[in-house]
């Protein structure tokens, strides 16, 4: 498969890529978050973002003469275009994955918004579907990331954020950038930029496709 | 951590019933928690999310009965034994196999 799509579907495995990855690595809790509630909570999160990757993907294999499917589980690792942000293994630090899912929420809103606004009518259509899904993820972010500012372990916290935050700017480009530093109230830094891949990715490709590759073209 | 109880309507116009309970630390989360549980495939229209503190729970809701009263009970009638004399009754009357589905020749209270 080509590595180098058109834009308008470079963008959309970009959003694709991110929804699998966070949705998969937010999985690696289920089971194990801090109480029952949230573990329902942040697991049907976690299918939610996944089943907004399969809309994306969708879009994209028909653009591309390819299966959603094929998209997300049969690239190589380096073909993937995610951001190493939602590539970070999180998982027993709940400060940090809550952080992540807070910066997250901003910056897809933005991106989300700005889809809203595509000349390309299915995606336009399908930012607005995905749109009203959103809203309880956003919800769900925004309660964590109140409660965990006025805990007594605020500074853990906090030191989540500073870490994470120059990752969570590589989500989005140009104007959105500025959007997100004003809606999270940090100032620009380097951002760790789309298309290159953290240490811990690798290992996550290799769990996220064995399935697929132990049975090439099999179906279930 | 506190207990939330969670009551539901399914349709508008619809009695509130109890859906369960959840533990939550506040509102805010009391509120997500039960739209993930009864809200997000669309099965009820309204959710009434209360802390269970806030219940009143009425100890011994029954009035001790000293005297026996048993005639207040509608069990205390039993209308098994009423159907059946009644249905003798219209069969001695008319004599018949399957009178008794038949409105009676005469009325007895006429």
């Amino acid at each position: 498969m080509t590595t180098q799509a058109p834009p308008r579907v470079d963008l959309l495995l970009q959003l694709a890529d991110d929804e699998l990855v966070l949705g998969w690595r937010d999985s690696e809790w289920t089971g194990i978050a801090p109480f029952l509630e949230e573990d329902v909570a942040f697991s049907s999160i976690a299918q939610t973002e996944i089943g907004h990757a399969r809309a994306f993907y969708e879009l994209a294999a028909a653009e591309l003469d390819t299966t959603a499917d094929e998209l997300a589980f049969d690239r190589r690792p380096e073909e993937y275009r995610c951001a190493p942000f939602v590539e970070l293994n999180l998982v027993h630090d709940w400060a940090r994955s809550v952080a992540r899912r807070w910066l997250y929420e901003t910056a897809d809103a933005l991106r989300i918004a700005a889809l809203k606004a595509s000349d390309w009518p299915e995606l336009a259509g399908l930012a607005a579907k995905i749109e009203r899904e959103e809203a309880y993820h956003a919800l769900h972010a925004g309660m964590w990331h109140e409660r965990l500012t006025r805990s007594p372990e605020k500074g853990r916290y906090a030191d989540a954020l500073d870490k994470l935050w120059p990752y969570a700017l590589g989500l989005v480009e140009g104007d959105q950038r500025r959007l997100l530093c004003e809606a999270v109230g940090r100032a620009e830094v380097a951002a760790v930029e789309r298309g290159t891949h953290v240490d811990e990715w690798p290992s996550l490709w290799d769990e996220m496709t064995m399935v697929r590759r132990t049975v090439p073209g099999g179906t279930w | 951590m506190a207990v939330w109880e969670v009551f539901r309507q399914e349709r508008e116009g619809a009695p509130f019933q109890h859906g369960g309970s959840l533990d939550a630390p506040d509102r805010a989360f009391a509120e997500a928690y039960a739209k993930e549980f009864y809200g997000r495939r669309a099965e009820s229209v309204a959710l009434w999310v209360v802390p269970r503190a806030s219940v009143l729970e009425v100890d011994e809701p029954y009035v001790a009965p000293v005297f026996d009263r048993d005639y207040r009970r509608v069990d205390g009638y039993s209308i098994k034994v009423k159907l059946k004399e009644a249905r003798e009754a219209v069969a001695a009357r008319s004599g018949a196999v399957g009178a008794g589905l038949a409105p009676p020749a005469e009325d007895p209270a006429a």
